[in-house]
This record gives structure tokens, sequence and C-alpha cells, in this order.
């Protein structure tokens, strides 16, 4: 195992935890206002310190993990569940007018600036944590389709789908029983980069506003609540930040450690 | 060359009808008529009709579609509804900041990430490529408007050697107005320059294992030369295309960035329109970015079939 995997993987698993641990704990009620307690720098009772309505905001950055991961997971789960079955079909009838719309309709959404049409979405829609799922995970439909076609083009040239086809099996079943186990690894590597590009996103949109409302807490929402106290108050706009580079970081070295674990060629090359 | 500019323009034509398409399809479903929300509960029917002919909504969908990108066609971008002064005044305006903001950070990010690229790539494996990976590893895991206010922080807040926010205006001098837009182009240029900067270096090392690279050491250039004359220029292509796609993202990051530095620009209008629900501002100055990521892929395309043939006959 390589560095990258074994930081990659402490990182992403501490936020996990704190995520799951804090639908069972947390040290204080993350929504309890405590005013004469207000805007406190870390410390031994408040381990990140207090915001300004005395709130706690180690609490609140567990139940903050909460969201970001719950929007981005969401927005993979679409960018694979749509993108996918879309890749899978077009390389099974590669050339005709299905794999061509589907192509073609991929460019498309690649040229929107997805950050652009995500706020379009969330300020036509209105603003919360659903939109911006569906705002982010667009996104992520043709990440997924072009990939999985891509992979599973060469795929379908091998002779062990020649010889699949010969025993009588039909273009879906080939596609499910032996293109998508042999992309499953090129999958769960994009997968690991576009969650963590999904927590970035999930951050940008609340930041503006846009992502899950009060008092649902969101690291992003944290930091545009911290931006006029941040002169007296720098730990309101460092922890939430921080919290967001240990996520991401650490999801971008998963991911780069997996694919070097998971790619054989690169296995074979380092021994 | 041709069939390939015109089979790329004709793709172009596509995304960009689709576009318009989609984004007004968006818009149509709000609810609410603008001219009644203009007007308030109380206004009378025959005001109310008046200024629905006025803003061009008492005709049917399909013709306000093309009523709107005609308009568009020819720079006319209809009028706000809440400020009832043309959207192409408005985004004129607004364009001053964004635009400049977007190129100063896409030229900053350009000049960081081509040295420590190009140094990365000369030292790999050693302790110098490893702190720059590390660095663009951190770089890209940072949420530009954190990184924004971290700036505000450290040189506004504590160092008072700039504005924490607001745009000094271009009217008083090139020199201020740029002083104004440095700590947000410092703030959208730096993520991009991190994953520029691993572009850069993995777009050399690719070069350096060429067999020309070993003909230009063995004809006795040293290492240096055969970098900087072979390695370097052939390895700006596929850097090119990056800087082309980064363009599209520094300016929609520049829509958040301005949240954070009360800059006037195009974000700052768009989320003024989306809390006024103009919407017309909003439709209009959405497809105008994304006309513009549009067309700048379109010319990075051109420009990379006219430098490397090879790609002209694929697509």
């Amino acid at each position: 195992m390589s560095r990258n995997l074994i930081l990659g993987t402490f990182l992403s698993s501490l936020v996990l935890l704190a995520a799951l641990l804090s639908f069972v704990w947390t040290p204080y009620d993350y929504a309890a206002l405590n005013i004469p307690d207000k805007l406190r720098p870390p410390n031994a009772q408040h381990w990140f310190g207090t915001d300004h309505f005395g709130r706690d905001m180690f609490s609140m950055i567990m139940v903050g993990a909460r969201t970001s991961i719950a929007v981005a997971l969401v927005a993979v789960g679409i960018g694979v569940g749509f993108g996918v079955p879309l890749g899978l079909t077009a390389a099974a009838r590669k050339g005709s007018w299905w794999d061509e719309v589907i192509m073609r309709g991929n460019d498309l959404v690649f040229a929107f600036p997805s950050l652009v049409i995500a706020i379009l979405i969330t300020a036509v829609f209105g603003a919360g944590a659903i939109n911006a799922i569906i705002a982010i995970g667009i996104f992520n439909i043709p990440v997924f389709a072009r990939i999985t076609r891509g992979a599973a083009l060469s795929l379908w040239e091998r002779e062990f789908i020649l010889a699949a086809r010969v025993s009588g099996k039909g273009a879906a079943r080939i596609s499910t029983e032996h293109i998508l186990p042999n992309v499953a690894n090129l999958l769960i590597v994009q997968g690991t980069i576009q969650f963590s590009l999904g927590i970035l996103a999930e951050a940008g949109l609340s930041y503006v506003g846009l992502g899950a409302q009060p008092p649902t807490p969101s690291w992003g929402r944290m930091l545009a609540d911290a931006q006029t106290m941040v002169s007296f108050a720098p730990h309101l706009a460092l922890i939430p930040g921080l919290a967001i580079i240990v996520t991401v970081l650490g999801l971008n070295l998963l991911g780069d450690g997996l694919r070097d674990w998971l790619d054989p060629r690169i296995r074979v090359a380092r021994t | 060359m041709l069939r390939y500019t015109l089979k790329r323009l004709l793709s172009l034509i596509i995304s960009l009808a689709v576009a318009s398409v989609v984004i007004f399809a968006v818009i149509e479903v709000v609810p609410g008529d603008p001219a009644s929300f203009m007007l308030g509960v109380n206004a009378q029917p025959d005001t109310l009709a008046a200024l629905r002919a006025e803003l061009g909504l008492d005709v049917s969908r399909v013709q306000r579609y093309f009523n709107w990108v005609g308009g568009m066609l020819t720079g006319d971008f209809g009028t706000s509804y809440t400020y009832r002064t043309p959207v192409s005044q408005m985004i004129a305006d607004r364009l001053w900041v964004s635009l400049p903001l977007a190129l100063f950070a896409l030229t900053l990010s350009t000049l960081i990430a081509f040295p420590s690229g190009i140094y990365a790539a000369a030292r790999r494996g050693k302790p110098g490529d490893l702190t720059v990976m590390g660095a663009t590893q951190l770089g890209i895991a940072v949420p530009n408007f954190w990184f924004a206010m971290m700036l505000v922080l450290i040189f506004a807040i504590n160092l008072r050697w700039f504005n924490a926010g607001g745009f000094a205006g271009w009217e008083n001098g090139l020199w201020t107005g740029l002083h104004s837009l440095t700590l947000p182009a410092i703030a959208l240029a730096l993520p991009q320059a991190a994953i520029l900067a691993r572009v850069m270096r993995s777009s050399l090392l690719d070069i350096l294992g060429e067999d020309f690279m070993r003909t230009a050491r063995a004809k006795g250039l040293s290492r240096r030369q055969a970098l900087w004359r072979h390695g370097v220029r052939n390895a700006l292509i596929p850097v090119l295309t990056i800087i082309g796609l980064q363009f599209s993202f520094l300016l929609a990051g520049s829509i958040i960035i301005e949240q954070v530095f009360y800059l006037p620009g195009l974000g700052r209008l768009v989320f003024q329109a989306i809390s006024a629900r103009d919407l017309i501002v909003v439709e209009s100055v959405v497809m105008l970015l994304v006309f513009a990521v549009i067309t700048v892929n379109f010319l990075v395309d051109l420009a990379y079939a006219a430098v490397d043939p090879r790609l002209r006959s694929r697509t």
C-alpha cells in the first residue's frame, strides 16, 4: 500500500467516523444557543471554540460533515446511476445514433460552466440541500458516462467478450456480467474524485446561501457566517475551512492511492 | 483545416442553440408573472397589460424565446425588470470587473504553474518534486473562497496592504484598479495553478521520455538546454488546452469570489438579480457565461488543430 492510500484512507475515515458518530453523540447539542459563551476560541470545554451564538463548533463540524458527505454521496450516486448505464449502452452500440446522441449530450453538459448552472438551478427551484444535490449530480452524469464508455469500448474488442457472444449472450447480459465488473475499479477511483469535487461544490453553494438551509449546519454556511467576524474570531473561518481541506485532501489521496493500487500495470511496474 | 473548422463551427452553433433552449426553459419554470411582481398586487389590469406588452410578455413562449435569442444576436439583451435599464448596459458595466479579474487570475496561475511544473518535472522523484507535488495536492483541496477569506484576514485586516473588499474603479487609474483586484485574483489563481502545475509536470515527463529528447542529448545539448529547447515547447500543447478550460472555471469561480470581496462584477449582478427575481438579467448573464465558455473551448480546439495536424482527422 502506498503512502497516499494510507494517508487518504486515514483522513477520509476520520471524517466519515465524525459524521457517523454525530448521529449518536456530539459533545454538545449543535443547535443549542449559549450566548454568554459566544465567540470563545478553542479551549478545553469547546475543542473548536464557539460561534457567535455560543454554539459548540466541534459539534457543528461533526454534523456539517454529515451534510457534506450526504450531498456529495448522493450526487455521485446520481452520476453513477445514470452515467454508467448510458456509457454501457453507448459502448454496446458503438457508432449508432444512440451512441452519437449520448456523446454529443455529454460534450454539451461538459461545455456548461457547472457552477453557473448549479447556481441557476438552485436559484430557480429554491435553495436547499436537495436542489444542490441535483445540481451537482447532473454534472457527474457525463463524467461517468464517458469513462464507462471509453473503458467498455476497449473491453468489447477483447476475446473473452467474443467468447461470451459466441455462447449466445446478448449485449445487455454481456454489459452487466462481463463489462461492468471490469470497469468497476475505474468507477471506484473516479467516484472518489467526484466525491471530493462534490464536497467542494456543496461548500461553495452553501457559502453563497444556495445549499443546505439553517438550522442544518454545513461547512460552507459556517464560512459565510464567519466572514464578517473573521477579524476578531478567526477560528470561525479557520476550522470549517480546515475541515473541508482535510476531507477533500483525504479523498484525493485515497483516489490516487486506489488508482495505483487497483491498476495492475502500475503495480507490476513498482515491484 | 477548413473542413474541420466548419465541422467544429456547426457543433458550436448546435451547442449554443441547445444551451439557450435549456436556460430559457429553466427560467420559464419559475412560477409568477414578472409584470405583476413589478407592479405589486394592487396593479390595475390595464397597467399590467401595458407593462406586459412593454416587456414582451404578451406573446407565446416560442415567440418569446425567439425574441430573446434574436435580441441577443443584435446586442439587445432586453430590459431589466427591476432597474428598467437595458440589460446589455448592466452587463457591460460589470464585465469591466469580471473579465479583468479572470484574466488577471489566469496570468497569475500561469506564472505560478509553469515554473513549478517545469521545476518538478526536471527533479522527478527528488525532494523538490515531492514538495511541489505536495503543495499542489493541498492547493487542489483548498476551496478558493476560504482561501480568499484567509488572504483578507492576513493582508487586509492584519497587514493592511490591501482593502478587504470593494472595487476602486478603473477611472482612478490602472494601478488602483489592479490593486483592488489583486487579492481576489490570487484567491482565484492558486487552486487553478495547482492543477496547471500538475498538468505541466506530467506533460513534460511524457515528453522527456521521447526519442527526440534522447537525440537532443546525444547531439550534445546539456540536460537544461534539451529541456528548454525541446521539452518545454512540446509539453505546452496539452497545457494550453487546460488553460483554455481554466478560463471557464475562472469566470464561474469569480462569481463566488466576487461575493467574498464585494466586487461589482457579473457574479454579484446574478445574485442581486436572483434575489430581486429579475429573471431576464439572470437568463442573459448565464447565457453570456455559457457563450464565453463554449466559444473559448471552440477556439482552443481550433488552435490545437492548427498546431497539431493529426487532430484534424479525429472527431
